[in-house]
């Protein structure tokens, strides 16, 4: 369960407002698209939920508690650009976060734990098909498969909730098209809360299940940086209720996959597929 | 008619454009002695090649009388010894403080600045300083090559840990880095490369440094022995003193360029 609640947050830097009156309350494993014009404040709305920028107004909390003021492991991260590491391959890359974890002074695995740790970062790798690529160095990547490492990256720490701003903007359409398949699958999978910054509305209906706008809603001619963006509309575009009945149904189909053999087996087969039934 | 800057050289005349200039000097000096030389046989400023010869023959391959020394290897010996120690201190404390400094807001706050006017301190003119604190011998040369050199490589791997994207750190971060793990895991390997670099850099003035300290007081060394031999107007010793020197720097350089680019592989492909 990861819960993120807006309360009243505003962002200033000096006298020039860039957000206000942010209000949202986000729930578990949503699929958040923030669209908006160029400079509306997309990027600082998801840098302070990086804890990169600290509001001026109001607070942000995740399950109830004020969000950490420094960026940590429960919030994965993928830029558009510069979020792998140049000097490391790509197995190196994804194995980073798991190594920093269990060994603080050296930050480096020997032994039958690297290779625990190389077969996760493997399995990722694989799932986002880069699994042949793994001893390259990024920049012998294209940009989509760098973004497609990035991705991993973030995974293997299994954040609750993965933040991407604008990750495909420099993609082309096919691979942006295959991106948005392994997005909306890995979603789906990792059960986490993902909040996007998009430029591109199509895509942000397509992949989010909830779509807010961040616009300037009033305009002082003589002063643009009087006013700052808020949320002027607030979509949900896949209903809830239909998520997650859909899940139930899936997982039912599949529990009941993995339980008929059983239960032709065993003797007490008859409760098991009652209770599959159900 | 393209434009001349449309016109490369193949391979091979590369390799052999590069040579030429070497050989225009060595022929201008040559022709030039051997003018000097069909009038004064005994002509001190421009002597032939053979001079040369028996010179560094006479340096290399016999022992000095007063030092008990081969003499060119003796000076070559104790130039690179305080050209090393000057150079890997520099370094060392270059990275140290570059890093910490360019790394953690507070020390940058408090040192960018002092760093900034240190730096401006000519060496030369607090040599006699250090002569008084660290006496004649071999501590106040090496403390001379760093205090010339580590300001400017601390310096600029302060700008080489700034230059680092700020997506890169906070990614660190979400991936759980402590800071003792982002400077030893992304800020020291992507520094090191550049490290190399301003070290290779700095060669030329580490050895003006070295020379300097060496003509004003040693008992060796390349920089000693050219000023000993001065006097005596024997350009016989120096030339061949210079062109070593010339070539010892080379050779470093060359060594530093390919340790940099076996270390740091990612770094070619990326300048790529
Ligand atoms: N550190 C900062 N100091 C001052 N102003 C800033 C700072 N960061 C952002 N801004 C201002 O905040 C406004 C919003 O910037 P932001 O990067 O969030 O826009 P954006 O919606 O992400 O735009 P784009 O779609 O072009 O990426 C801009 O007007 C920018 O000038
Ligand atoms: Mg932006």
């Amino acid at each position: 369960m990861t819960q993120i609640i807006f309360d009243d947050v505003w962002k200033e830097y000096g006298e020039h407002i860039v957000l206000e009156r942010i209000n949202l309350t986000l729930d578990d494993h949503e699929f958040l698209a923030v669209i908006g014009p160029s400079g509306a404040g997309k990027t600082t709305f998801l840098r302070m939920l990086l804890s990169q920028e600290a509001p001026t107004r109001g607070r942000i909390l995740i399950d109830g508690e004020p969000i950490a003021p420094e960026p940590t492991a429960d919030r994965g991260v993928v830029f558009q650009r510069y979020s792998v590491f140049p000097h490391r391959t790509v197995l190196g890359n994804v194995m980073m976060g798991p190594q920093w974890a269990a060994s603080p002074l050296l930050g480096r695995l020997f032994g039958a734990r690297r290779r625990a740790v190389e077969e996760r970062a493997m399995a990722l790798l694989t799932r986002v098909g880069l699994a042949e690529h793994a001893e390259k160095y990024p920049a012998q990547l294209s940009g989509g498969m760098q973004q497609r490492l990035a991705l991993a990256q973030a995974l293997i720490m299994k954040p609750k909730v993965l933040l991407l701003d604008e990750p495909f903007g420099a993609l082309d359409p096919g691979t942006r098209k295959q991106m948005h398949e392994l997005v909306s699958e890995l979603w789906e999978e990792n059960a986490m809360t993902i909040v996007m910054v998009t430029h591109d509305l199509p895509e942000a209906f397509l992949l989010g299940t909830r779509v807010i706008a961040v616009e300037r809603p009033r305009k002082d001619p003589q002063a643009p940086e009087r006013f700052g963006a808020t949320i002027v509309s607030d979509y949900e575009t896949k209903c809830r209720i239909v998520r997650d009945s859909r899940r139930f149904e899936a997982d039912r189909a599949q529990a009941r996959l993995a339980l008929v053999p059983d239960s032709l087996l065993s003797a007490g087969g008859t409760s098991a597929a009652a209770l599959v039934k159900d | 008619m393209r434009r001349i800057i449309n016109y490369a050289p193949s391979p091979g005349a590369k390799v052999i454009l590069a040579i030429l200039p070497f050989v225009l000097l060595v022929g201008v000096y040559f022709l030039g002695s051997s003018a000097r030389l069909a009038i004064d046989p005994a002509d001190k400023l421009m002597p032939g090649f053979s001079s040369f010869y028996a010179s560094m023959m006479r340096l290399g391959t016999t022992i000095d009388i007063a030092t008990k020394q081969y003499l060119l290897w003796w000076d070559t010996w104790l130039s690179l010894q305080r050209l090393f120690l000057g150079l890997g201190i520099s370094a060392l404390i270059g990275l140290v403080l570059g890093i910490l400094v360019g790394f953690v807001p507070y020390l940058r706050a408090t040192f960018e600045p002092f760093f900034a006017a240190f730096s401006l301190i000519p060496p030369l003119a607090v040599l006699p300083i250090l002569f008084i604190l660290f006496g004649l011998g071999e501590q106040s040369k090496i403390v001379l090559i760093v205090f010339g050199i580590a300001p400017f490589i601390t310096r600029d791997v302060m700008l080489r840990v700034a230059s680092l994207p700020t997506e890169q750190i906070v990614k660190a971060q979400t991936l759980g880095a402590s800071t003792w793990q982002m400077i030893t895991g992304v800020i020291l390997p992507q520094v090191m490369p550049r490290l190399l670099d301003s070290v290779r850099l700095s060669l030329g003035a580490a050895w003006l440094f070295v020379i300097a300290a060496e003509a004003i007081t040693a008992e060796g060394g390349l920089g000693y022995r050219i000023f000993l031999v001065r006097r005596y107007l024997a350009m016989d010793v120096i030339l061949p003193y210079v062109a070593w020197i010339t070539l010892l720097a080379f050779l470093m350089d060359y060594a530093l360029r390919k340790i940099a680019a076996v270390a740091y592989p990612w770094d070619r492909i990326k300048a790529a």
